[in-house]
């Protein structure tokens, strides 16, 4: 991987929750319109990096950060640097599904509607491509009048995905997306991704092996706050350097 | 052991049946009280008359100058206590930090423990000139201060529900807000109070119950007289000031003049009985829907 194609850099990354260290010395370019994807054991900061890419981390007391993460070759940690306005460009897909107890129409365009649009015409077009783009447009279109909770847990997922590209993102980030749906909406969930990384960066986490190999095209495996290694995802599962990177993926531990 | 456990039961019992019991009776008080009054004065009369005079020689027996009374300085106590108690619950949950919190919510909790007479006594020794220096109009006994020191007194009551209710709306939603772009102020009006608007709704239907039910402070400041008004610069009676001035003064046990307590009575009952089954309606039905 190239330097110049890199949307995402971390460098030399600590985090801290009070005194607790949870990221030690990361150093990770994230390709462009491409799928990396996280994994490693629970508690290993696989979770907590990801949040420190958009910066939902501000709000915990007690923490900070040491170190550099740039998008595009700016710090989004700088002090001119706008939280707001960053996350409409790096959106975020939670683990639990949770759209806003709205209509399914108004959780799609929140986003937009937050940021002063007002133009119905612009505000319809963008909810009906964006359920499109999140395959989810067959399935409400009859019903965007209807509220977002009478959807199955699949589709709200679908829904939250459709509300986060609404506001036209460059990077997607994905907390474990499909860690509580069925096997057939976490298929849909996948085959989705798939689609997005054409136009999208997007950085998943996964406690899912398979799942990772499936849809990533480079893999980080994060071990007590380090990152052990990053590869392509196929040299990863064929041939991982790391003995711990190998115990974890043959699943001798996690 | 058996034994024992049954002598527990039935204590747990005596005591429930003694809140039902007390309660009963004072409702059966104030039925057969309130018929021998309605007995005397017809319903129409007591809800159409406009004025209410019956310690007077010429005896009028209509409400509505006590409930307007009661509504007035209720809505003022309203207008007052809900735009700072939400701003105040707002705040908490979503700028202050933890620490301040736990330290600054109690603190707000005593202002609803102060004894309303001290209430009462600010309103009309402190509020009333206050007030007085740039409304000229303004009576020494009137609705308005008494309302805006009610409001305060119960601005605990709906900051701390309310609060109650937003920290109560699940931390996942927060984040969507956030992970949208929403400003803490988006997402404050746009996500977090819309999803707590029931338990918001909830407190402030308790807010107006007690500032309905309020006595002392409007005893004190807003003047003893009936008067079918909107104009909060005047006296005017609430109908638990005027309860309390038949109780303590030396009307007749048993007359047409002692009962009107109880017709005044049961219409504060009524309507504290009503608000509160509303808010107990909004709780049940709306309970956990943004699950």
């Amino acid at each position: 991987m190239t330097k110049k194609q890199s949307k995402l850099e971390a460098s030399n990354l600590d985090a801290f929750y009070g005194d607790f260290q949870a990221l030690k010395n990361i150093n990770i370019a994230m390709e462009e319109k491409a799928v990396t994807a996280f994994i490693g054991p629970s508690g290993c900061g696989k979770s907590t990096f990801l949040r420190t890419l958009n910066r939902m981390n501000d709000y915990i007391d007690g923490f900070r950060i040491q170190g550099q993460i740039q998008l595009d070759g700016r710090d989004i940690y700088a002090a001119d640097v706008r939280v707001d306005e960053l996350r409409k460009e790096v959106g975020m897909v939670f683990q639990k599904p949770n759209p806003f107890p709205k209509t399914i129409y108004e959780n799609v365009v929140y986003g937009l509607k937050i940021q002063g649009i007002k133009d119905k015409k612009l505000l319809q077009e963008t909810c009906e491509k964006s359920l499109q783009q999140a395959a989810l447009w067959n399935e409400v279109k009859d019903k965007l009048d209807k509220s977002a909770l009478a959807l199955s847990g699949g589709q709200q997922q679908r829904l939250c995905i459709a509300r986060a590209l609404a506001i036209q993102p460059s990077v997607i980030l994905m907390d474990e997306p499909a860690s509580a749906l069925d096997p057939i909406s976490t298929a849909k969930i996948e085959d989705l991704i798939h689609e997005l990384k054409k136009d999208y960066t997007i950085v998943i986490v996964t406690h899912n092996m398979q799942q990772a190999g499936r849809v990533s095209d480079h893999t980080a495996f994060f071990y007590m706050g380090e990152l052990v290694e990053h590869a392509k995802t196929k040299t990863m599962f064929t041939s991982p350097k790391d003995t711990r990177t190998q115990n974890y993926i043959t699943g001798r531990f996690g | 052991m058996r034994v024992q456990e049954k002598i527990i039961e039935g204590l747990l019992w005596l005591s429930a049946a003694i809140t039902v019991l007390v309660t009963a009776s004072i409702i059966w008080v104030l039925l057969s009280e309130s018929v021998q009054f309605f007995s005397e004065v017809s319903i129409v009369r007591f809800l159409t008359e406009k004025e209410w005079t019956p310690l007077f020689a010429e005896k009028k027996f209509g409400i509505m100058p006590l409930v307007a009374g009661t509504f007035l300085t209720t809505a003022i106590a309203i207008a007052v206590a809900l735009p700072i108690g939400l701003t105040i619950a707002i705040y908490l949950n979503e700028y202050a930090h933890a620490r301040f919190k736990t330290f600054i919510k109690p603190l707000l909790e005593v202002l609803a423990t102060i004894p309303t007479v001290v209430y009462g006594f600010f309103a009309l020794t402190v509020v009333t000139p206050f007030l007085q220096s740039f409304i000229p109009g303004l009576a020494g006994f009137n609705a308005l201060s008494a309302g805006i020191v009610m409001g305060v007194m119960i601005i605990p009551m709906i900051s701390s529900l309310s609060e109650d209710a937003i920290s109560a709306v699940p931390r996942s939603l927060r984040e969507a807000a956030y992970g949208m772009g929403s400003t803490r102020l988006q997402t404050a009006f746009g996500v977090m109070v819309p999803a707590a608007s029931s338990g918001i709704l909830v407190s402030v239907i308790l807010a107006i119950s007690r500032a309905v039910g309020e006595t002392m402070i409007v005893a004190i400041a807003a003047g003893q007289q009936p008067r079918l008004t909107l104009n909060p610069l005047v006296p005017i009676e609430t109908i638990t000031t005027y309860i309390v001035q038949v109780s303590m003064g030396d009307v007749p046990h048993g007359s047409l003049e002692y009962r009107t307590i109880f017709a005044a009575g049961m219409t504060l009952f009524v309507f504290t009985f009503l608000l509160n089954n509303l808010s107990f309606w909004i709780k049940k039905k709306y309970q956990e829907k943004y699950d």
